[in-house]
């Protein structure tokens, strides 16, 4: 007969449960109680004079605060997760310099493993509790659909979207709201336009991530890829690894030609896959899923049999700034060394390039939103389309009627685990009219800020 | 043909893979009558700690048997320390606190290992044989992930059949008043028993991932574990053979209907698949009990 | 098992309904109990920054504990019905006043709490009373907050109540067809298909992108503030209410359904698998109701219905959530409903007392539910509301039973 626990065995258990529970609740209590900071109404002079004030929630006289989610773990997290600590390592740099107007730049990014429940729990909680100033880079199309009509809704400037999706352009109906990186349109047009010209006559078959990433590529490669070179389009959703069916009917179809609208995980994923069955198509990716190191790392133990980094080489992708792999350029210079300085523990990569990209954009809607900027004020100054791009090759189409971000991208490759680009960049819009733009990307300023801070 | 064929390859391979997990619930079930939804994550554990194996460069070998060795390590303390104490209680009991076990270990790897992202590298080739000018959905890893489950499994038949031990295992698991007096120490064969199943579990752990071509995450074996459990129950708690059959069964439903249909509809059809069979025999295929009839 | 006319069998009977009106020391010991209660709750609230807020959680704690101890039986009605519809009436005006001293934030958490509460309780009254481990509750929710928000994206004008009605009907009819090809089942087998279940609904809603938006998941339209309230009532707080009364009205429904005839016939039959597969796996309608008004306030919550929020985790912190607060009670849902909202918080304080790394704060939560499940079964488990009547009887409080409602 088996024995019952006795009531004497269980006391102790019950004891030390019950005191490690009353210990936990005095720790949390303690710390929570030092809770947010009141608005400080001691007025800082800053380098133009005047006192600084608290002119909007969130924004102190010597702090501002912004939020973020990301995901920081979960299935998109490989690569993604380097973004925002990227951002934060460029605004502790801004800070060491005095930060911006006197006010040194706060930002808080939650996990929302990529799942939309998550993101609303997570995005009210930075508005409501936190009281942040702004929502900066909100990452990924499913996830920041589910907050965008509740950012625009309580007025919160939604600025800089971690994602091409159409759908951040709708200055009348989201006017809070704006995007950055060269949308999912613009790209597959100018791929498409790519793939016309260079890999004409071959049969072609597409692989989406099955939602407006996927969608808006496949919807700007079929405006420049006649319908009859289309052999194949399969989808997929990150909810499901299985993807050896689909690659398989791209092989039955005889596609020689392979677009990836994947996340980095999934072009891994289609890069074995294929390999596995002997189908080595030429593979077009989405400057999403490319970045090089990211892809090492995922490839990297599967390197039996020719499997492996090399997989990606000869990969034709795109970029709206210079790759990291290109040394010579002054803002990947700086990126590094402030890479070294702030998050040497990550790799220098695509991702980390972005980050602090899209936080230096920040950094001058910022400075032109006034020295006691309001959420009116900085969305005003994004709008006003006065914004340098930065260290990107092509310029940022924003207006009061246009919400969405740089405008083109010039395509590359990727040859021994860097991209390298060719030909020149092209702007376009969501309705084509490609043309070529040539005028280089100028050099950042002295000491990596822009100017006026 | 040529997918058809590609998908009956990676059917069968996946399918020894529900095997092993399903093999490794029939053992539990049947020494302790417990379902153990913790399986799954204990075999993720055992694969983190091979990984760990494999940071410091010792061979893949060597990552391979710590890992087995770590499945009968943990799976005799989670026994002896955590199930036992309610194994004699409601039935409800014990799966509560397997799916206590299950959440805290996919908690406590992040923690201890990273967030990072892993691989886990396979030994053979992924790159499928070549017949001829094509290549199949078989690769020499493949073969090994077959040949190893088959191995195992067989390894573990002689153990139950044909040697003292094993006798004395079905005895305590059979009759466990009569074993006792009959001199048999039933708690040690407990432990033993789900010490062998983890064993089996972590072997389905360390061949998921360069099956799969994914990396490692802590919830890499959830839908393994779910596709064993069902597996199991296809093909009857009670039965080993079930386990087998049922997971090779369900490996080659599944691929045909992800080929066939959408990938999308996978578990959808794993539902179909298993009302069919208990609509027809509501304790799987190969059950050796009854429904008792009142 | 249908109800006829016959007389119901002869149980054995509860000690807490007739004991408890003899040997309960009546309301001085209440009292006392409750303004203990109120002095942990207030020194609790205090330490915690939110001094104001101290005196409405001192009436929450002590409310929930005299419900603990049983002693309100004695100046409540006797029958059942009347009693809880009494109760829920002053919860509810309660729990109004409560909303309105908590800020916009607060009111979201109330709001999540009672739609968790729902579905714990849901949970509770299945697994409690039949002994049946069902994991399909994730998908029932699923099914109900898809229908519920398709239905208002066709029809914007539709009133809430419909569109719950419609939920309802809706996973009545699926889970009938759940119920129907479970029904010979039992134990394990019963899990596996619920299991399975649970996880195919959602990829329905994946593979057909057009009418469930596959990943994204289909936005779920704000609830407006009706035209009687004023034009400045901030969302949040309706929200709180819609989800506090939805949630009050189905913990009624299914207090009657434990507290009837066919409750009690499960019950007695609960022990024993056979008989309890032939007692039917009874998927009722007040548990259904429980999960579709839970859903449903979380699609309202979260503004979106999408797959994730039914993956497996919900199931398992549903249970962890029932386990904690004591399987087969109601208010013991509450308690694991307040657990499962604000263990996050918690243990996001934790994190940044002893700055941990981001992969130990994500997953912290998860770790404490895990560490939760297995202590509770191992050393408590009939969960909170059972301890604090072991502690209630320990004071010759009370007789009731230490687990079930």
């Amino acid at each position: 007969m088996k024995r019952q626990p006795t009531h004497r065995r269980r006391m102790p258990i019950r004891l030390a449960a019950g005191i490690a529970l009353i210990a936990m609740i005095a720790v949390a209590c303690g710390s929570s109680s030092k809770k947010n900071t009141s608005s400080g109404t001691t007025p800082t002079s800053s380098s133009s004079g005047g006192p600084n004030t608290a002119s909007a929630p969130g924004v102190t006289a010597t702090d501002i605060t912004i939020g973020s989610h990301q995901p920081l773990t979960g299935v998109a997290a490989p690569g993604y997760d380097e973004i925002a600590p990227a951002a934060n390592a460029y605004f502790s740099w801004v800070n060491d310099h005095g930060g911006v107007h006197g006010r040194k730049i706060t930002y808080k990014f939650l996990d929302d493993m990529y799942d939309p429940a998550q993101t609303t729990s997570v995005v009210r909680q930075l508005v409501l509790q936190d009281n942040v100033f702004a929502i900066f880079n909100g990452l990924g199309t499913p996830t920041h659909s589910a907050v965008v009509d509740y950012l625009n809704s309580s007025k919160v400037p939604d600025l800089f979207v971690a994602s091409g999706c159409v759908c951040w352009n709708q200055p009348v109906q989201h006017p809070y709201t704006f995007g950055w990186q060269t949308d999912y349109v613009i790209e597959g047009e100018i791929q498409g336009q790519y793939i016309a010209k260079n890999l004409a006559g071959k049969k072609i078959g597409y692989f989406v991530q099955n939602d407006d990433f996927g969608q808006g590529g496949v919807k700007g490669l079929d405006t420049q890829i006649p319908a009859s070179s289309v052999v194949s389009r399969q989808t997929y959703v990150t909810s499901n690894i299985n993807v050896a069916p689909q690659i398989q009917a791209l092989q039955a179809a005889g596609a020689q030609v392979v677009v990836l609208y994947t996340v980095p995980p999934f072009t891994a994923l289609a890069l074995l896959s294929a390999a596995k069955i002997g189908y080595h198509p030429t593979w077009v990716v989405s400057n999403v899923g490319s970045d090089p190191l990211t892809l090492a790392g995922l490839l990297q133990n599967f390197s039996k049999g020719a499997a492996g980094a090399s997989l990606a080489e000869g990969i034709i992708t795109d970029a709206y700034a210079a790759p990291v792999g290109d040394t010579a350029s002054p803002w990947n210079q700086l990126f590094k060394q402030i890479h070294d300085k702030y998050i040497s523990n990550l790799p220098f990569d695509g991702n980390v390039a972005y980050g602090m990209g899209v936080a230096y954009t920040f950094v001058e809607a910022l400075i032109a939103a006034g020295q006691n900027p309001t959420r009116d004020s900085i969305v005003k100054a994004v709008a006003s389309g006065k914004l340098g791009s930065g260290g990107g090759l092509v310029p940022f189409s924003y207006s009061s009627t246009n919400h969405q971000g740089f405008s083109g991208v010039q395509m590359g490759t990727i040859q021994n685990g860097v991209i390298v680009l060719t030909g020149t960049p092209y702007t376009a819009t969501d309705t084509g009219n490609i043309q070529p733009y040539t005028t280089p990307p100028g050099a950042p300023p002295p000491n990596g800020i822009p100017p006026g801070a | 043909m040529h997918q058809f064929v590609n998908l009956t390859l990676g059917g069968v391979t996946s399918g020894v893979i529900f095997a092993s997990v399903a093999l490794a619930l029939v053992l539990i079930w049947r020494s302790t009558r417990v379902v153990n939804f913790a399986q799954g994550a204990m075999a993720m554990f055992t694969t983190y700690i091979a990984v760990s194996v494999i940071d410091r460069h010792w061979s893949y070998w060597a990552a391979f048997f710590v890992a087995l060795a770590a499945g009968l390590v943990l799976g005799a303390v989670v026994e002896r320390v955590l199930v036992r104490p309610v194994e004699s209680g409601p039935p409800l009991n014990a799966v509560i606190l397997t799916l206590g076990v299950f959440i805290v270990l996919e908690a406590i790897v992040p923690m201890i290992w990273g967030s990072k992202n892993r691989t886990y590298p396979p030994h053979f080739s992924i790159i499928g044989y070549k017949v001829g000018s094509t290549h199949y959905a078989l690769s020499p890893f493949d073969l090994f992930t077959i040949v190893a489950v088959i191995v195992l499994v067989t390894a573990l038949f002689l153990l139950f059949q044909k040697t003292d031990l094993g006798l004395r295992m079905r005895a305590s698991a059979f009759s466990p008043e009569v074993s006792r007096l009959l001199g048999v120490r039933v708690g040690r064969m407990l432990t033993l028993g789900w010490a062998l199943a983890a064993l089996v579990g972590s072997l389905a752990g360390v061949l998921v991932p360069p099956s799969t071509l994914t990396s490692l995450t802590p919830n890499y074996m959830d839908p393994f574990l779910i596709f064993g459990f069902t597996a199991a129950i296809l093909g009857g708690l009670d039965s080993p053979i079930g386990a087998l059959v049922g997971g090779v069964a369900l490996g080659l439903g599944l691929s045909y209907v992800g080929g066939y249909l959408s990938t999308d509809l996978e578990t959808l059809g794993a539902l179909v698949i298993l009302i069919a069979v208990l609509m027809v025999r509501p304790e799987g295929i190969f059950a050796s009990t009854r429904q008792r009839r009142v | 098992m249908t109800d006829t006319t016959e007389a119901p069998p002869q149980l054995p009977v509860e000690p807490g309904d007739a004991t408890a009106r003899r040997q309960s020391l009546g309301p001085a010991a209440t009292a006392a109990v409750v303004v203990i209660a109120a002095a942990v709750a207030a020194i609790l609230a205090a330490v915690g920054g939110n001094a104001p807020l101290a005196p409405w959680g001192v009436a929450i704690v002590g409310l929930l504990l005299a419900g603990a101890t049983g002693t309100g039986r004695l100046w409540l009605p006797a029958s059942p019905l009347l009693r809880h519809l009494l109760l829920a009436v002053v919860a509810f005006g309660f729990l109004l006043l409560f909303s309105d001293h908590v800020s916009a934030f607060g009111n979201y958490e109330i709001a999540q709490v009672a739609y968790f509460a729902v579905a714990v309780a849901g949970l509770s009254v299945l697994m409690g009373h039949s002994g049946q481990l069902s994991l399909g509750h994730g998908a029932l929710m699923a099914v109900g907050a898809y229908a519920v928000a398709i239905l208002m994206g066709h029809q914007p004008h539709v009133p809430i109540v419909v569109a719950l009605l419609f939920g309802i009907i809706v996973t009545i009819a699926v889970g009938g067809v759940l119920g129907v090809a479970a029904a010979r089942l039992h134990g394990p087998y019963l899990a596996g298909v619920t299991l399975t279940f649970a996880l195919a609904i959602p990829e329905i809603a994946t593979h057909y992108r057009s009418v469930f938006g596959a990943d994204t998941g289909k936005p779920v339209r704000t609830l407006g503030v009706p035209g009687w309230l004023s034009t400045t009532f901030p969302p949040e707080k309706w929200l709180a209410w819609v989800c506090i009364g939805g949630a009050l009205i189905a913990l009624v429904l299914l207090a009657n359904v434990v507290h009837s005839g066919r409750g009690r016939r499960v019950r007695c039959v609960r022990d024993d698998e056979i008989a309890a597969s032939l007692a039917g796996i009874e998927v009722g309608r007040a548990k259904v109701l429980a999960f579709v008004v839970s859903a449903a306030c979380a699609g309202f919550w979260a503004g979106v219905v999408s797959p994730g929020a039914f993956a497996l985790t919900l199931s398992l912190s549903l249970v962890t959530a029932m386990v904690l607060g004591g399987v087969g009670s109601l208010v013991g849902a509450v308690w694991g409903a307040i657990a499962l909202v604000f263990v996050p918080k918690y243990s996001d304080s934790i994190s940044k007392h002893f700055s941990l790394s981001v992969a130990t704060k994500n997953n912290l939560p998860l770790a404490i539910y895990g560490a939760v499940l297995i202590l509770a079964i191992l050393a408590f488990p009939y969960g909170i509301q059972g301890g604090l009547r072991r502690l209630a009887r320990r004071f010759h409080l009370t007789y009731r039973p230490l687990e079930g409602r």
